[in-house]
């Protein structure tokens, strides 16, 4: 096997025992990218000197006999919505087609403490608005396993770049299942942590009180790994929350007799691809055959999760979007009359029609006169979907249920149709909306196309995801399992 | 127009003191080059998150408490959003429904009347940055911006249209600058910004309840463009009215160099601000016990304190009011009290001397160089005889303009007083010489021309001759 | 469910400008996204809070200290226009 295709704690004791060295393990994941990166399209902006140095400064001080962190000198690719330092980050939107940040992320501290060497930025729709990343201001990504088809969105970029090898890990941004559904339509791993676990500063805003970092990975483990690296309370967040962060490796047990698991049947409708259910069904025998306790339940509130984001999500990012303008950074439309104008030109222009779509609804949502009937509504509703979530992981562990209805779509099936291109997202929605945690993992094929089950926790219960989560890949044997 | 009444509220915008932002570690710092105090928040950049400073809401509701009002147990941030290249992201993070303090009041005084506004709310905000524009906003081809003030933290200050003359208004803003000034949270300087205010007017027939079509006065940057600003709205509306006129609701901007009120509504776009509740900041919840903590740290305030003033050092009431304006001046007058304790001497010298050279060199009192004790010691120098009143005029005016001691300015300049008899006599003796008409006159009965002999001797000595004694030493002389 | 006179003030609420084609193509896609929204109503959400924050935090503050500021050229390597120090923007009116 490519060290490319290697999974992180395999790589991390190759590199310990000094097997190999972070210099050769990033070039192997540069020559991967530029083999395939022209097919895949995952990345907007490589790094590459910058990578080779961080990877030989790890080597320097591995050689050093310096305590190096776990991830020291792991390739990973970032999503192009969180800021990095000195390095363009676009949002995939030609209004930030030249920004650079004069500030890191606090991810990207966090990545920098860990000595993890970061690759590039990948694509993504633009300002996170989308589920398939063709809404990229600048091209699609393709999804390494069909590239007619999608990738899935937001985060396409990240999770085709794992799963191709061009990244043994990425970040990425999760507001209605920008994480969840990708890494399902890819075939890896893919996390959004509880709101709040994971600080928001620097991750370019689309909806504030919905978004969330999180990672892709090849397998459980790795998962883990990445949430050690990212997770904790940073005051510069005011939403981030103090908590006593675990190791999320000690849940790695594969232990999971008597856990409750609850499957809600609103997650199993007509909605989802027959095919899709079983491979669902199967998964939940492995988790009997594995001692959990399984049993359906209801979530009463799912089919108002999708008409309550798409108006709470709208509204903020009517708001988030405002900042550009053409003043302070970013493009500007040139030969404008006024200010107001040039505004108006500067968005026009600047923005791709689904930002200018969402935009607009946003702005309906909130305006005078309709605040009450659509927002306030929506925020209300938010209330029931939580609740619905709070009773029923009073009485279960985990929810189980499928990421996506179906597998990853053909480009250009769904572009016409916003409302259909919504529907994709019906089963990681709700999620957001309530603020808790889920994971995605594959879970079996269709027609050579990943499926993926999402495993949704207590607030803070990543832990247990994590445990739940293992288990299955160790059980099944599903895992890991990346295209050529 | 006496028929008219006019209805007044204030919207008061005042900037607090602290030391940074009211979301991120800037500094609030006046007078920076243009974008130094920036930081990646104030500068509404992709990804930055707001933090609250604690030190704002405690300002915040110090303020509000000294305005009587009822600090809300549970408050929030929201988002107002406009568009405004001074804003740099485009909306303000403000408070809407659940502004920190409700409910208070203030009392004002005019031509001996008292009464009380009210004050709906206090909210929390940030301010905006500033465009700086070559002449007119209007004919300048492009603007600049400086986003050194985005950030500041504000509270508004929202009264009840409890006014009806510009009067009234004035003395409104007048209070509740003291009152704040009192606090410490804010220096109030209207000229720097820290203290705006804008106006909503609107008139009715007197004795009808209901209200009127009001319009909202912008760009009063003095307390006499306030009340000339509102003095012509009243006046134009009214005019209107009369003409069987509408008033339109708008705002309006006043004109200082015109001294009209000019519509802005041809600029102005349908207003909807689409406030939301602020996603990126978690609500307040302000105990009982932080409210009181803060209000243990309030200082006596303009109102008790002239009370005292009266009361303790027997002051007429003007003067307790006057010098109970502003905290400083009521310091410096305390303090000169504490080291001479004639408080009425004092008053008349503060009111006096001291202000008049104060507006004629535009000094606030946190600048006067004569230190309370120089005051109080030129005063024990006039008690001893060591100068006359008219001296001591002299050494005042020597002392607000170099901060000399008074002993030293007497020394200096050898104002000593002449009580010398030998030294009077001889002066005496040449005056009667030189001015026998005006003797005659007075050994004729004409008490007038003393007078005049008097300061004859006064000018042969420069003033310093003690005037007791040279009057006493020319009716011995003249045979009287 | 939304006209082409609202979609049109949206989109001045938004600082957006839209073609006549872009116009009737969003008024068409609104109306139909908003549809499916009218599904909200169907509930009833009497004595329902509304949800902004699924947080249970509270109080989140910072100290009054001053931290560093942005390099001045920082501040304006991404701008558009500057001159000087400053942000250059076309005329306001």
């Amino acid at each position: 096997m490519q060290l490319y295709h290697m999974t992180a704690h395999r790589l991390q004791q190759m590199l310990a025992k000094g097997e190999i060295s972070a210099e050769e393990l990033c070039r192997s994941v540069f020559q991967r990218i530029d083999e395939v990166e022209e097919k895949i399209r995952a990345y907007i902006t490589l790094d590459r000197e910058n990578a080779l140095q961080q990877a030989k400064a790890v080597d320097k001080a591995r050689r050093a006999g310096e305590q190096l962190p776990p991830l020291a000198g792991i390739p990973v690719a970032v999503k192009d919505n969180i800021c990095t330092k000195g390095l363009r980050t676009t949002c995939a939107s030609k209004i930030l087609y030249n920004y650079v940040p004069p500030y890191d992320a606090t991810v990207m501290e966090l990545l920098h403490d860990a000595q993890m060497v970061l690759l590039g930025k990948t694509n993504m729709d633009e300002f996170a608005m989308g589920s398939s990343c063709e809404n990229s201001g600048f091209y699609p990504t393709c999804n390494p396993w069909d590239t007619d088809r999608v990738p899935g969105g937001s985060s396409g970029g990240s999770a085709a770049a794992v799963a191709a090898g061009e990244a043994v890990l990425a970040l990425g941004s999760d507001t209605g299942g920008s994480i969840r559904l990708p890494a399902a339509y890819c075939g890896v791993v893919g996390m959004k942590p509880t709101y709040g676990a994971v600080s928001r500063y620097g991750l370019v805003a689309y909806a504030s009180s919905l978004d969330q970092i999180g990672p892709f990975a090849r397998d459980v483990t790795d998962c883990a790994l990445m949430l050690n690296v990212i997770c904790g309370h940073d005051p510069r967040d005011s939403t981030s929350v103090p908590y006593d962060k675990p190791d999320y490796r000690t849940f790695l047990t594969g232990e999971i007799k008597g856990m409750k698991i609850g499957v809600p049947r609103e997650y199993m409708g007509e909605g989802i691809d027959s095919a899709v259910r079983e491979i669902i069904n199967k998964a939940v025998r492995v988790f009997t055959d594995l001692g959990a306790e399984v049993e359906e339940t209801s979530l009463p509130h799912s089919d108002y999760a999708l008409p309550a984001y798409y108006l709470i999500a709208p509204a903020e990012a009517s708001s988030n979007l405002a900042r550009y303008d053409g003043v302070r950074y970013g493009y500007r439309a040139d030969k404008s009359e006024d200010v107001v104008d040039m505004f108006k030109k500067t968005r026009s222009e600047g923005f791709g029609p689904e930002v200018k779509r969402r935009i607009m609804l946003g702005t309906y949502a909130l305006s005078a006169g309709y605040y009450d009937a659509y927002y306030n509504k929506a925020l209300k509703v938010r209330t029931l979907i939580k609740r619905d979530f709070d009773r029923a992981l009073e009485k279960y562990d985990l929810l189980l249920a499928p990421t996506a209805p179906g597998t990853a779509f053909k480009r250009g099936e769904k572009v016409d149709d916003p409302l259909q291109m919504y529907m994709v997202d019906i089963c990681t929605l709700a999620v957001n909306l309530a603020g808790i945690p889920a994971i995605s993992v594959p879970a079996g094929n269709v027609s050579g196309l990943p499926v993926g089950m999402q495993l949704m926790g207590k607030p803070f219960g990543e832990g247990e995801i994590l445990r739940a989560a293992y288990a299955f890949e160790q059980c099944s044997g599903i895992c890991c399992q990346l295209p050529d | 127009m006496a028929q008219y009444e006019a209805v007044i509220g204030l919207e008061v915008h005042v900037e607090l003191k602290t030391g940074t932002k009211i979301f991120c570690p800037s500094s609030t710092e006046f007078g920076a080059a243009p974008n130094h105090h920036v930081c990646p928040v104030c500068l509404g950049l992709p990804g930055v998150l707001p933090v609250i400073n604690r030190k704002v809401v405690e300002y915040a509701i110090k303020a509000a408490l000294a305005l009587n009002c009822r600090i809300a147990p549970y408050s929030k941030f929201d988002r107002k959003n406009y568009y405004y290249p001074d804003l740099p992201k485009n909306y303000q993070i403000s408070q809407y429904d659940l502004p920190i303090a409700a409910n208070g009041y203030l009392e004002i005084e005019v031509n001996g009347r008292a009464k009380r506004i009210g004050i709906t709310r206090v909210h929390m905000e940030e301010d905006a940055g500033k465009l700086v524009h070559q002449g007119s906003i209007s004919t300048t081809p492009y603007s600049l911006v400086d986003y050194n003030r985005t950030g500041v933290p504000l509270i508004e200050i929202v009264s009840e249209p409890d006014m009806r003359t510009p009067e009234e208004a004035a003395a409104y803003l007048e209070k509740l600058k003291a009152i704040i000034q009192y606090t410490g949270v804010s220096d109030c300087k209207m000229q720097e910004g820290s203290l705006r205010c804008d106006a909503n007017v609107s008139v009715r027939p007197a004795g009808q309840t209901g209200l009127g079509t009001k319009t909202e006065i912008k760009n009063m940057n003095s307390f006499k463009a306030l009340q000339r600003a509102l003095q012509y709205e009243i006046e134009r509306q009214i005019d209107l009215l009369e003409q069987g006129e509408q008033v339109v609701q708008e705002t309006r901007t006043w004109d200082e160099d015109r001294g009209v009120t000019l519509s802005l509504r041809s600029k102005e776009e349908a207003h909807d601000y689409r406030y939301f509740p602020e996603p990126d900041l978690v609500p307040m919840v302000i105990s009982e016990e932080w409210v009181n903590e803060i209000r243990s740290t309030l200082p006596e305030l303009p109102d008790r304190r002239k009370q005292r003033f009266v009361r303790d050092y027997g002051l007429p009431a003007y003067d307790a009011a006057v010098l109970t304006s502003t905290r400083e001046l009521a310091d410096y007058f305390e303090r000169c009290v504490e080291l001479y304790n004639h408080p009425k001497t004092v008053s008349n010298w503060v009111m006096g001397d001291l202000s008049r050279m104060m507006n004629a060199t535009g000094t606030e009192i946190g600048d006067v160089c004569i230190r309370p004790e120089q005051l109080a010691g030129m005063l024990q120098l006039l008690d001893k005889g060591t100068i006359s009143g008219k001296i001591a005029k002299t050494v005042f005016e020597e002392m607000f303009r170099t901060g000399k001691d008074p002993e030293a300015i007497v020394k200096e300049k050898g104002l000593v007083q002449i009580s010398d008899q030998a030294v009077i006599e001889k002066v005496v003796e040449e005056v009667i010489a030189n001015n026998t008409k005006s003797v005659e006159d007075y050994l004729s009965g004409k008490e007038r021309a003393l007078g005049f002999l008097v300061g004859q001797v006064m000018k042969a000595t420069k003033g310093k001759a003690n005037p007791g004694l040279v009057n006493k030493l020319l009716r011995e002389k003249l045979g009287k | 469910m939304i006209s082409i006179k609202e979609v049109e003030h949206v989109a001045l609420l938004a600082r957006l400008e839209l073609s006549e084609e872009e116009k009737e193509v969003y008024t068409k896609q609104l109306s139909d996204i908003l549809e499916h929204a009218r599904k909200l109503q169907d509930l009833d959400t009497e004595g329902v809070p509304p949800t902004a924050h699924v947080l249970p935090l509270q109080n989140v503050f910072r100290e009054d200290r001053v931290g560093e500021h942005l390099d001045i050229e920082d501040v304006l390597s991404n701008a558009p226009e500057r001159e000087g120090d400053f942000f250059k923007v076309p005329r306001i009116v």
